[in-house]
């Protein structure tokens, strides 16, 4: 049988999330109409044999988090409990802190996912590429190509081309490695366990490092500590995939993560797509006043219960639920938050940074904030209960939530 | 009493590009007329019927314009071209023959300014005086950025003019509107001559210039910025004179003229201070506030536009927002959903990128 983990990280972690992690953990932002979470769990639900999925992450308890766990086991019948680390362990170390759980019924395999990407999770086939490839015990990563540029902001792979062996493994490097980067999914095996607990051993004994929350003993990278060790071994593979994937890192790259999702649902979810029938577009999740007056799309997702007016224009954007878009507004690259108003001929509007549709490698720029002392121009972002005045311009800013605004804004991030 | 008129048209009307690369200056539209039409009409009313227009560009357009208003309104227009720059005196020389004719005085203004023109008060004003010359002045809040006009408030005598004066020495300036006795003229040579500079201070030193104060409003709208700024002015006026002329009712705001071939959509909120152009067509749910809108343009649906001119025939696409005295030339296609802060866009430009700071786009 089989089980996968999600690695859901926690509040000190997707900090570029704001200011829409404030409302919402990171992991349940609705990206193509869903928790970012759904899509992993409808991957995993698929695989045969799944019998189990764990969340870990070092979330407190929270009430978004429970609910969704709950009707993801009513909807997919499938064990999903959630595992919450003491301290923040890195991505070996709370795996390998919660070890027992995760071999406990001996699973011949279990997948790991980073809860922040987004993927056509591609695991069947990384069950077969594993039983053609290596030692019955070896252990996948799933890999996939990116520019040279770019290739250096994720973690680099070096391949035996014939075997597909992971020869060598750099997180991060500062020259050029590999084109091919790591996509954060991997297959592994409780023999997992064994190498993890070699790296831990060692750290309990290196007592000098200073004690700051990236130093204790406990807390195991996997890609900086266990594959760096494991490449080169024999015992580490790279599947690599053709099928799309993005990092979600920012709010911005959501809605790229969007488009992705998107794109698939003609094959994979019809239903939750809008059509183009006589009296307006349906969506699912409800949606209130439709004259044919509105313009809805490309890469438009609303949520439940949002409010849209007359004559209102919504492009590459996300509307959260219970939001209004009075008449005549327009909406281009935004993210708008939950229960938040747009007036009536207001302009809300972002820039986006796709990545350059002309390459098929290029991957979506994990930009900085600020770039030379000035807000680089991004996605525009309305957190929660956020109320844009009739008639204004929001153009490139963030607007952090319950703000009351009473003019328009370029370029700013307004507290 | 049959008097004549010079008006100082100038050359090429740089600073109100892009809508001079289209037409010359006195035939842009002004509230739905053209500019010089606002002048010309006012001194037809006050006995004027010869028009003299100095101009040292010769335009066919406004050449073949004339001919037409001298058969309407049944007065003479001469085009009196200076071949040099003969600055703001020497085309007074230059047209000299015209003028003196009967030994009336004649009226000459700038062509950029608008006001209430008033002509009988000035030519009543100037006789009672009987001096030279009679400049009106208009009252300023900044007076330090033009040159002031110092005189007695009783008389009306000018004493002295103050180029930007550092203290406030008085807030009335040159309104750009005049007139003179023929006598007058042999003071100007046929050269290059500044009348503020060189005319005007010898004059009031001879006790022979008075200031008349002009009532109402005045503007210089040779540039967009002051275009729209006089518009609103005049708007004001024509509510206050000629109500009737202002469109009203749901759907409108404060003090709006559309010309009656102009089609307005539903749910539109127009004004306050807008103009709209013959045969515009505005579409469904479109907000306009301070804007001129020119002949035969086209704004589509749920587009938002505040301080803007939008030039003969263009069209604003849907979803668009302009703003900050963006100004299209004739004949301009902005796509939909696109952003225009202070565009200065060329003729016949299609616009397919936003403009989010000023700029001018050729």
């Amino acid at each position: 049988m089989l089980k996968a983990v999600i690695l859901i990280g926690g509040p000190q972690k997707g900090t570029r999330f704001r200011p829409l992690s404030f409302e919402v953990p990171k992991p349940l932002f609705p990206v193509a109409g869903v928790p970012m979470l759904q899509h992993h769990i409808e991957a995993c639900a698929k695989v045969p044999n799944m019998k189990e999925i764990l969340l870990i992450g070092f979330y407190q308890p929270n009430e978004e988090l429970s609910r969704f766990l709950l009707n993801a086991q009513q909807e997919f019948k499938i064990s999903i409990r959630y595992l919450q680390e003491y301290a923040a362990l890195g991505t070996g170390g709370g795996i390998y802190h919660f070890r027992d759980q995760i071999v406990s019924g001996s699973p011949e395999a279990f997948f790991v996912l980073n809860a922040d990407v987004c993927s056509a999770f591609p695991l069947a086939e990384m069950l077969s590429f594993q039983k053609e490839h290596g030692e019955p015990n070896s252990f996948v990563i799933l890999g996939t190509t990116s520019n040279r540029k770019q290739s250096m902001n994720y973690g680099c792979i070096v391949e035996n081309e014939e075997t597909n062996e992971v020869l060598h493994y750099v997180e991060k490097p500062s020259t050029f490695v590999s084109d091919i980067i790591n996509c954060g999914i991997y297959l592994f095996n409780p023999d997992i366990f064994q190498h993890i607990g070699t790296v831990f051993q060692k750290n309990q004994q290196d007592i000098e490092e200073p004690t700051n929350g990236w130093h204790r003993a406990e807390a195991i990278r996997l890609e900086q500590d266990i594959f760096t060790a494991l490449a080169g071994q024999g015992k580490l593979y790279v599947y690599k995939t053709l099928s799309f994937w993005s990092q979600i890192k920012s709010a911005g790259s959501a809605i790229y993560a969007s488009r992705l999702y998107l794109n698939q649902y003609h094959t994979t979810h019809p239903e939750r797509l809008a059509s183009n029938k006589e009296g307006g577009p349906r969506i699912s999740g409800k949606v209130y006043l439709f004259p044919l007056s509105i313009q809805l799309g490309p890469n438009v997702s609303i949520g439940t219960g949002v409010t849209i007016g007359a004559g209102v224009r919504v492009r590459e954007s996300i509307i959260l639920h219970g939001a209004t878009l009075q008449d005549h507004c327009c909406v281009l690259n935004s993210i708008v938050g939950w229960d938040s108003t747009i007036g009536k001929w207001a302009r809300v509007e972002g820039t986006p940074s796709d990545p350059n549709p002309n390459d098929p490698y290029a991957k979506i720029d994990s930009e900085t904030l600020f770039r030379d002392g000035k807000l680089t121009p991004s996605i525009t972002i309305l957190g929660c209960n956020v109320t844009i005045p009739s008639e204004v311009i929001i153009l490139n800013s963030i607007v952090l939530p319950h703000k009351d605004l009473n003019r328009g804004f370029k370029n700013q991030i307004i507290l | 009493i049959s008097m004549k008129a010079l008006i100082l048209v100038g050359g090429y009307g740089t600073r109100l590009r892009p809508l001079t690369l289209s037409v010359p200056k006195p035939l842009v539209d002004f509230c739905n007329k053209p500019i010089l039409l606002h002048q010309v009409e006012a001194l037809v009313k006050a006995g004027v019927d010869h028009v003299v227009l100095a101009v040292s560009y010769m335009s066919e357009l406004l050449e073949r314009e004339m001919r037409i208003q001298e058969q309407r309104l049944g007065i003479h227009i001469s085009l009196s071209h200076e071949k040099e720059p003969l600055g703001t005196a020497g085309p007074l020389a230059l047209a000299r023959e015209l003028l003196n004719v009967d030994n009336e005085p004649f009226f000459v203004l700038n062509s950029d300014v608008i006001c209430d023109f008033p002509f009988k008060d000035l030519l009543q004003f100037h006789r009672n005086h009987g001096k030279e010359g009679t400049i009106v002045v208009t009252r300023v809040e900044e007076p330090s950025k033009y040159g002031v006009v110092v005189f007695e408030t009783d008389s009306g005598r000018i004493h002295r003019f103050v180029e930007k004066p550092q203290v406030f020495v008085s807030n009335k300036i040159n309104a750009g509107i005049y007139i003179f006795n023929p006598s007058m003229l042999s003071r100007i040579q046929l050269r290059p001559t500044s009348i503020e500079k060189e005319i005007f201070p010898v004059m009031a030193e001879e006790g022979q210039l008075y200031a008349m104060e002009l009532q109402g409003f005045w503007m210089d709208i040779g540039q967009p910025k002051d275009f729209l700024t006089g518009m609103c002015m005049y708007l004001q006026s024509v509510r206050q004179h000629a109500p009737e002329r202002l469109r009203t009712g749901p759907g409108f705001l404060g003090n709006v003229v559309v010309d009656p071939t102009a089609q307005i959509g539903e749910n539109c909120t127009i004004g306050p201070n807008v103009t709209i152009g013959a045969g515009v067509v505005v579409e469904d749910g479109v907000r306009i506030k301070r804007c001129t809108v020119m002949k035969g343009a086209r704004v589509r649906s749920h587009s938002w536009l505040e301080s803007c001119i939008v030039g003969w025939s263009s069209s604003v696409g849907q979803w668009v927002r302009m703003e900050n005295v963006t100004v299209l030339g004739e004949d301009v296609i902005v796509n939909d959903e696109l952003y225009l802060n202070g565009a200065n866009v060329l003729p016949h430009k299609s616009i397919n990128e936003s403009v989010p700071e000023p700029r001018i786009i050729m």
